[in-house]
């Protein structure tokens, strides 16, 4: 059933999207996304798939034209980067107050300045609250799978939200890696047909769009995109569990990597996750009982799951690959540490990778043996600690 | 004002769920100026209906039947488009009906 090829995370990602049969793409270049699209312009120049390109000229133009094809009735897509999301802030936020579900692969890579195109994840973790569900992937693979399940996920009456799905420039977006295809039927059944509730282009049934919310609707209209969140992780977990009925492959809210007996537990995000799993095994021999927690989903940020996966571990050490400034450890950082409060653990920061710093095994497991030694000092507290940056 | 619905019983997205809301909600309070209108001048040419913004000119059979208070916000243009030979209308200020 499953073709194993070799795909870049960007092809990957463009074949999702094909299979996934959308009516509409708005898009914009910007490294490292631009391959996706251009591959998808190629689907679509050879007549592999029947959807609209809508090229743009910028990408608040690309998130604005994704709106109104969304509202329109229009299964749609787009995808971005870095400063080319920063761009579409304002429309970020449209997007997911106006409930439509558009599908956005966004390729992380840090946000200038100074340049720089390469991976990290400040991109997406300034996008945190715009209100848009945001999945991690690991590898191409998951770059592939993710973005078929974000379509019934953002499209889930109970849900309708946007879904960025979050990969890791150059490090996937750019490396070939061998891929399971569904085949084009399978994709296309398990995605299905897209029929909202409501469309503007629907002129039997008028309503208005995007009119002013004054104080007395914009907090109900909140509270109810906060709803929608709260739905999201069922619904999450149920698209994970039947497309791995599908694929073989079932995804769940978090991934736990020789967790049954793990103390020192490291939790991080994206492609980290696989050389994170080297390092365990690395010190596992000697003698530190190191487990992984891989976080798939950051928003909705699953805190009891989270909570209950590290009920065992005795300190807990979180990898950041953006910062907040003005305060010690990251986004990730913030949430597990918010996810275990009132325990007695430990829970410490840790920041890498920024603009795209290499990140080995034999530092990851130096972060193990770091977090093996707090532990047994007692140390509760401290500030960040930066790996590979040059600190003498 | 009649009791706003819960989060729970609105539609969701921002969106206003059917056509024809407007007329639903009283907006005189947004009025500086009042039309006055008399009919003894009117020829009822009816160009102040046609160009009123919140449709707030009344008809009956065709001539002019008064001005619907509830969305007329007082904008003047029924007075501007009034032919200079008639001059039917006259924007008085609000609060000089509102002193009794």
């Amino acid at each position: 059933m499953s073709k194993l090829i070799s795909l870049t995370g960007n092809d990957a990602a463009a074949h999702a999207l094909r299979q996934s049969r959308p009516d509409v793409a708005a898009a914009y270049p910007i490294t490292p996304q631009t391959e996706l699209m251009h591959k998808f312009a190629e689907f679509v120049a050879n007549g592999q798939v029947d959807t609209d390109m809508i090229l743009v000229e910028s990408e608040h133009s690309a998130m604005s034209a994704a709106i109104g094809s969304s509202a329109a009735g229009a299964r749609t897509f787009t995808a971005t980067s870095a400063n080319g999301m920063a761009l579409m802030w304002e429309m970020l936020y449209i997007a997911a107050s106006s409930r439509l579900p558009i599908v956005m692969p966004e390729v992380n890579r840090a946000l200038s300045g100074p340049i720089n195109i390469h991976c990290d994840h400040s991109d997406t973790m300034g996008a945190r609250d715009a209100g848009w569900i945001q999945l991690f992937c690991e590898n191409s693979q998951e770059a592939y799978d993710t973005t078929i399940q974000a379509f019934r996920i953002a499209e889930h009456p109970d849900v309708l939200l946007p879904v960025m799905i979050c990969y890791d420039g150059f490090i996937i977006s750019h490396t070939n890696e061998p891929v399971a295809m569904l085949d084009d039927a399978v994709v296309a059944k398990f995605v299905g047909e897209y029929t909202p509730a409501r469309k503007l282009l629907d002129v039997d049934n008028p309503y208005t769009f995007g009119p002013l919310d004054l104080p007395e609707w914009y907090f109900e209209h909140k509270r109810q995109q906060i709803e929608a969140m709260r739905k999201a992780p069922a619904i999450i977990e149920a698209v994970g569990k039947e497309f791995g009925a599908l694929s073989g492959r079932t995804y769940e809210f978090m991934e736990g990597y020789r967790m049954e007996d793990a103390e020192v537990v490291l939790v991080a995000l994206g492609s980290t996750c696989g050389t994170a799993r080297e390092a365990v095994d690395v010190v596992r021999e000697s003698g530190i009982k190191a487990g992984l927690l891989k976080l798939r989903a950051f928003r909705p940020f699953p805190i009891a799951r989270v909570r209950s996966a590290l009920s065992k571990a005795r300190v807990v050490g979180v990898f950041d690959r953006s910062v907040s400034f003005g305060i010690e450890g990251g986004p990730l950082y913030h949430e597990v540490r918010s996810s275990l409060y009132g325990g007695t653990t430990p829970v410490l920061p840790f920041v890498y990778g920024l603009g795209g710093r290499d990140i080995r095994v034999e530092q990851i497991a130096q972060a193990y043996r770091t977090l093996d030694e707090a532990a047994k000092r007692g140390v509760k507290e401290r500030d960040v600690e930066f790996i590979g940056l040059r600190d003498a | 004002m009649s009791k706003l619905p819960s989060w729970k019983e609105m539609a969701s997205g921002g969106i206003i769920p059917k056509g024809g809301t407007s007329h639903e909600k009283d907006v005189s309070g947004w009025r500086t100026y009042r039309p006055v209108h008399d009919m003894q001048k009117c020829i009822h040419c009816l160009r102040c209906w046609i160009m009123c913004p919140e449709s707030a000119i009344l008809t009956k059979d065709g001539k002019h039947a008064g001005i619907d208070f509830a969305h007329c916000k007082g904008c003047g243009i029924c007075a501007q488009q009034c032919p200079k030979k008639v001059q039917a209308y006259t924007m008085k200020l609000e609060s000089e009906f509102k002193k009794g």
